[in-house]
């Protein structure tokens, strides 16, 4: 079976393996070592996509990365479809699955095609200008429409199931490209036993060599020199080659982004190798050897299918042995498209003409296609192409003006020129340089420690190139400290192409309707003159009017055309004019290479107690608290959260309720000046308090607002347990942390987390001391051997443990604080005697009724980082004797001391039943205009089962002024009157704490 | 992803195991109960934010703990030393 474009005897396929895919659903051939785009050629399709905005019909104009048109959808499975691939760098493998994009309801015949129709309507700004008006249209017409219309390719609608790898590397020399100048630079570097890692985007090394004949290195065919390069370089231990590879994104200090692809090329799934996988590399030097671009021609109707750059119809004849059309034209205004010309005709292509925009070209190449018999009209232009799904001709006519000729070919192959790949180094914030002569930007001032070499560097001549890459790879290795090995032989060019020149933007006597700039996103030449003549006068803003380079190719074809047209039609140098900053990536990555593991169970770790696994196996249902899992409340069959709630909430005051506190933060302050550091980090004083007792602490920052609070039990007189609230535990050290080592230095202190050290379970509730008195060894827990607010260090359940009296719910408690390992076996003790009394298990959800029952604030609920201790009612724990903490300073400031601040209060709702909702905004009068002036809002909100009504605080304007008075809280369909009250509901007196 | 130097730890090591902490050479005053509101303002609000040079504290937080200081540079992004806590801020000379 022969493709009929396929050239027996020519390009480096050999006789490679049959590869059978589909395109659209039909069935084709190609063979192991295609691209899907030579092999479409080969079987004679170039008709491949449609364009973004005019849906007209496009091929293929590249042989690589800088493709814009042919982007088509890989399908390997329902799960794996893959849009926008580029069919030029897409590796074929047996049963392979491509569908063109953009088109319905075929891509021979679209519907979407009348946007071409209505062109002159669709022009640059379109967007901007058209759908400002009506307003109302935006919402019900315009939007669902674009949105419709909208977008390339389909996104797949399951989860990724493939998997992502990374890896971090470091090495002395980093190489970017696998050209000539790649090569040379990585072996030279190589050769001193320098750490080298050299990557290629392609399958394989060889860069602009795949597509030349007439190279030879050493003595061989270049292509052949590559491979054998890159096979010294793979065997070197101390040298990693990597295909397949993109380095997309030059960070600072050398750090650079790799994306391999390791299963694209492969037929799958190999659920054992990861699809992708991203380095991350820090290099003590890097060496750029990015190559460049070849730029195609401005003219109408030039992005017809069959039209190519000159080097994708070489590489795809010279390197997969496939002729892109059987008569080809070429248009160009340097030499390279001539190697095309020559190289097609010697393969026994017919070439109907090259047209030269020249006036009288000379070279020994254009010689050569002379006597090859290819006829040359130079100072001539194609101002045109005939065709639809096609390119059937091209329109020549004189520079000068005169009669059009329309030449008949079914393929085009043009040249501008070639653009250096200065991504890399632009990302490096290296700045670039214009090179006037040759009309390119160029390197310029190094930023990193980088150098560019070869053509992106502006290195044409290849003896040239490989002598400033060997040079640069010896300069890299030792500039990254490598002593050893001696300086390799430069490897010699016995025979080269080379050319230079080029040109930029549109030719003269060409017009610029319908003269593509940008493919991808269909940008003529007509757009960009428009958005100049429109007040665009910065590349910029001529960027982003026509959408020219904006496209998933980032104008890797097309920002220089642009920005020459632009100057032109400004007047000034180009350089003036500016160029657009390259910004990462380079080509596009996907999202799974870049989030690698971390999705899924893998995104964020999960923190679990000690007693988790008894809460699940009770049938707890779960509340995300930071990265902690909490069990929030504990329902019995039928019971809803309402149900459970209540009756947790009744149990605990009836009888007991055993609660997990072990993610509360938990620190130990240590040192003989412990009690000293305490004194300056709270408000309250410590000197005085015994060991053995505890404390409720509030903790200020220095504006004087309440940033943690806590109860803190001082265990002996140079050691201090301190709790914290459950999300402040890190930031709380932290602070603690700054605090002792830069402003409070001289005081000897050690500071450590043990938060994860203690499991720690309330017993809460009249019966907590008798569930577990049998339990506790060696610590007499009477109420008057060991009050509310106070520690002890002993054993139970014959485990160390510190037993604190305290209480976070009103009643008499108990937190048991023990070794984490014995958590869940202590917990499961305790459960067994709360089981003879009666009590419950409960979770967060009560244990925040319980607290608001109880007036008890939540940092971060009843405070925003704007409340001070009086606003919360809490000046009695603010020493009033002490010279100094933090925040004593702050809390004067005028503004927190001033009436009518909001302070916090309790509500209670007129109609009982009514629940508030937790942000509720509070006004005095509920019928006063809108916007009404707020006067606070509701921070907490429960039903009370123990109150028998809801309860609520709220942070209120001068609100212990206003106990008693009527507010109200307007929500969208009622008005709830409430009345201001103190903020404790329950058991006013606090008699239960020893009750 | 920038290496910085943790003058305590002597080693350039990654970013992520750093945590900012803002300007650098800001001293708590010993009287602060006694500074007026535009001293206390002028402590505790104002900040430099320089394009160029600043000095700033990072925090080796996953690393050993200890807070020091840095210079560096906002245009390039580049650390020109790091020292630690305490030390007086460095000529930097040439290198700035």
């Amino acid at each position: 079976m022969t493709a009929p474009f396929r050239i027996a005897g020519k390009g480096r396929l050999g006789s490679a393996a049959v590869a059978r895919f589909t395109f659209d659903g039909k069935s084709y051939a190609g063979l192991q070592g295609d691209t899907l785009a030579s092999a479409l050629l080969a079987n004679g399709v170039h008709l491949v996509g449609r364009s973004f905005k005019y849906h007209r019909p496009r091929g293929f104009l590249s042989a690589g990365v800088e493709e814009p048109n042919a982007l088509v959808g890989i399908e390997r499975d329902a799960a794996r479809k893959t849009p926008n691939i580029r069919a030029t760098v897409q590796e074929l493998y047996d049963g392979l699955q491509a569908v063109s994009q953009n088109r319905w309801p075929s891509l021979s015949f679209d519907i979407g095609a009348v946007n071409n129709l209505g062109s002159p309507f669709f022009s640059a700004g379109f967007y901007y200008k058209t759908f400002m008006w009506p307003k109302a249209a935006w919402k019900h017409l315009y939007e669902p429409f674009i949105r419709s219309a909208a977008g390339l390719g389909v996104a797949p609608d399951k989860a990724d199931p493939d998997h992502y790898a990374a890896r971090y590397e470091h090495c002395d020399v980093l190489v970017i490209g696998g050209g000539v100048a790649g090569l040379a630079a990585a072996l030279s570097a190589a050769e001193t036993g320098a750490r080298v890692i050299i990557v290629d985007e392609q399958a394989t090394v060889g860069g602009t060599l795949k597509a030349e004949t007439g190279t030879k290195i050493d003595g061989k065919d270049g292509w052949a020199w590559a491979q054998d390069v890159a096979n010294r370089l793979a065997a070197m231990d101390n040298v990693r080659v990597l295909t397949r590879t993109t380095a997309f994104g030059y960070h600072a200090q050398n750090m650079v982004a790799l994306v391999e692809r390791v299963t694209e090329h492969l037929p799958g799934p190999l659920p054992e190798l990861p699809r992708e996988r991203l380095w991350q590399v820090r290099a003590k030097q890097v060496v750029l050897a990015t190559g460049s671009i070849e730029r195609h021609m401005v003219f109408p109707d030039n992005d017809r299918p069959g039209i190519m750059l000159a080097s994708a119809g070489r590489t795809y004849l010279n390197h997969y042995g496939v002729a892109v059309g059987r008569n080809v034209g070429i248009y160009t205004s340097n030499d390279s498209a001539y190697y095309a010309a020559v190289d097609l005709k010697k393969a026994g292509v017919n070439v109907a003409a090259i047209i030269d925009v020249r006036d009288n070209p000379q070279s020994a190449i254009i010689d050569e296609a002379r006597s090859l018999g290819i006829t040359i009209k130079t100072g001539h232009v194609v101002a045109g192409s005939t065709g639809r799904l096609r390119i059937t001709g091209m329109i020549v006519k004189p520079k000068a003006g005169g009669p059009t000729q329309t030449i008949g070919v079914d393929a085009l192959l043009t040249s501008a020129g070639w653009t250096p790949s200065v991504h890399m180094f632009s990302q490096s914030r290296g700045k670039l340089a214009y090179d006037e002569a040759t009309q390119r930007f160029l390197p310029g001032t190094y930023v990193q420690a980088c150098a560019s070499v070869g053509a992106c560097n502006g290195t044409d001549d290849l003896a040239a190139v490989l002598a400033e890459a060997s040079s640069a790879g010896l300069s890299a290795a030792r500039a990254a400290g490598v002593e050893g090995g001696a300086a390799a032989a430069t490897p010699q060019a016995s025979a080269s192409e080379s050319w230079t020149g080029g040109m930029l933007g549109v030719p003269q006597g060409v017009e610029d309707k319908k003269a593509f700039v940008d493919f991808q996103n269909d940008v003529t030449a007509k757009d960009i003159a428009q958005a100049v003549r429109e007040g665009m006068h910065s590349i910029e803003h001529v960027k982003r009017f026509t959408t020219n380079g904006m496209a998933t190719d980032q104008g890797k074809t097309s920002n220089m055309h642009g920005l020459a047209i632009a100057a032109e039609l400004l007047g000034k140098p180009l350089p003036q004019v500016g160029l657009t900053t390259f910004r990462q990536p380079y080509t596009p990555v996907t999202f799974g290479a870049i989030a690698g593991h971390a999705r899924g169970k893998l995104f964020d770790p999960t923190r679990r107690t000690a007693m988790h696994s008894w809460a699940e196996e009770h049938g707890a249902v779960f509340e995300d608290v930071g990265q902690w899992k909490r069990a929030w409340y504990f329902p019995k069959a039928g019971e809803d959260m309402h149900a459970a709630v209540n009756r947790e909430c009744q149990t605990v005051r009836k009888t007991a309720g055993i609660f997990d506190a072990s993610t509360l933060g938990k620190i130990e302050v240590v040192g003989p000046d412990a009690a000293a550091f305490m004194e300056l980090l709270y408000t309250n004083p410590w000197q005085k308090l015994e060991p053995g007792r505890c404390r409720y602490g509030i903790m200020l920052r220095e504006d004087g607002f309440i940033y943690d609070d806590g109860v803190v039990g001082r265990l002996s007189q140079d050691r201090f347990h301190v709790t914290t609230t459950t999300g402040g535990a890190a930031r709380v050290l932290h602070h603690m942390e700054d605090y002792l080592q830069t402003e409070f230095p001289h005081l000897n202190v050690y500071l450590t987390s043990i938060s994860e050290q203690w499991a720690v379970i309330a017993v809460q509730g009249p019966k907590s001391r008798d569930i577990i008195a049998p339990l506790v060894e060696g610590i007499d827990i009477s109420d008057e051997a060991m009050p509310h607010m106070s520690v002890r260090e002993g054993k139970i359940c014959g485990v160390p443990t510190r037993l604190f009296r305290m209480s976070f719910t009103g009643e008499r408690g108990f937190e048991i604080n023990v070794p984490a390992d014995y958590g869940r076996a202590v917990w499961e003790a305790v459960w067994a005697e709360g089981q003879k009394h009666g009590a419950c298990a409960y979770g967060t959800e009560t244990m925040h009724v319980l607290r608001a029952e109880k007036g008890y604030i939540i940092v971060g609920q009843d405070t925003d980082g704007t409340v001070t201790p009086d606003d919360a009612a809490l000046s009695w724990a603010v020493g009033k004797a002490k010279k100094d903490f933090v925040g004593i300073r702050g809390m004067k400031r005028p503004d927190l001391v001033r009436p009518g601040r909001k302070q916090l209060v309790g509500l209670k709702t007129k109609n009982p039943s009514i629940v508030l909702e937790e942000g509720a905004q509070i006004v005095a009068d509920p019928n006063q205009p809108v916007p009404m002036k707020m006067v606070g809002h509701v921070t907490s909100a429960y039903w009370s089962a123990n109150c028998g009504h809801s309860i609520a605080l709220a942070l209120v304007e001068g609100g212990r002024d206003r106990i008693g008075q009527t507010l109200y809280v307007p929500m969208p369909d009622k008005t709830i009157e409430v009345e201001v009250t103190g903020t404790i509901f329950f058991d006013e007196k606090g008699e239960r704490l020893n009750g | 992803m920038l290496l910085i130097r943790c003058p305590y730890c002597e080693k350039d090591l990654p970013e992520v195991e750093f945590r900012h902490a803002g300007e650098a050479h800001l001293v708590r005053p010993s009287n602060i109960t006694e500074i007026s509101d535009e001293e206390f303002e002028a402590y505790f609000f104002l900040r430099q934010n320089p394009k160029g040079i600043v000095f700033e504290r990072w925090r080796h937080v996953h690393g050993c703990g200890r807070f020091f200081n840095a210079a560096r540079d906002t245009v390039s992004d580049k650390f020109l030393t790091t020292y630690k806590a305490g030390e007086p801020k460095p000529a930097l000379g040439e290198s700035a």
